[in-house]
């Protein structure tokens, strides 16, 4: 069962340069709310950027883990910290 | 209500042993096409607009109905083939997945952001 925070390491590791925040919202291990900053998203359309993350999880999407929602932006569209 | 779930054609008939091989007649894959470029507005979800069975088909639902937007609407729970079927043409993993004029608009996560800031109003139009 994933954590909240290998989906994060997986995730950046996967998409060079990315950033996600990413929060177990049931705590149960199989439902994940992250939000991805990354510059590969620049230049493609929501569905695209959304691709490139659950490219990461292949097969389990719908498997492992349940739900993984997903708020992507590029770094130029990122509120600063 | 606006809306009435559609049931695909080949949701009666008898499952086949096998799926079918690429190249081969694939029904189910058939009445999903059609169904999408039958419909401007179609939403393939878990359970129906009344009796979501999942709390991303029921957020999809209620921001298409705030849209007062008519849509078609099929449960992919009664056949899992159904969903495997739709992901494999969308190369979109999740239900709900919502369709506008033949084009996967997004899932849940999309279609609240494009409501929230008024492009998925002037997508349905």
């Amino acid at each position: 069962m994933p954590s909240a925070d290998e989906i994060k390491q997986r995730i950046e590791t996967a998409i060079p340069g990315a950033n996600a925040e990413v929060e177990d919202y049931t705590g149960g291990g199989d439902h994940f709310r992250a939000s991805v900053t990354a510059a590969a998203f620049e230049g493609r359309s929501r569905i695209e950027q959304h691709r490139l993350v659950y490219d990461v999880f292949g097969a389990e999407i719908g498997g492992a883990i349940h739900a993984l929602a997903l708020k992507t932006q590029t770094p130029s569209k990122a509120p600063i910290h | 209500m606006s809306s009435q779930p559609d049931s695909l054609p080949m949701m009666s008939s008898e499952p086949s042993a096998a799926p079918a091989p690429s190249g081969e007649s694939n029904p189910i894959r058939d009445a999903i096409c059609e169904a999408i470029s039958e419909h401007k507005v179609i939403l393939f979800m878990k359970g129906t607009p009344d009796a979501p069975a999942c709390g991303f088909s029921a957020r999809t639902v209620a921001v298409l109905q705030s849209l007062e937007a008519p849509f078609a609407a099929v449960d992919v729970l009664p056949d899992p083939r159904i969903r495997q079927e739709l992901s494999a043409i969308s190369n979109w993993p999740t239900i709900p997945q919502l369709f506008v004029d033949g084009e996967l608009v997004g899932g849940c996560d999309i279609v609240c952001e494009m409501y929230e800031s008024g492009e998925l109003a002037q997508a349905l139009v």
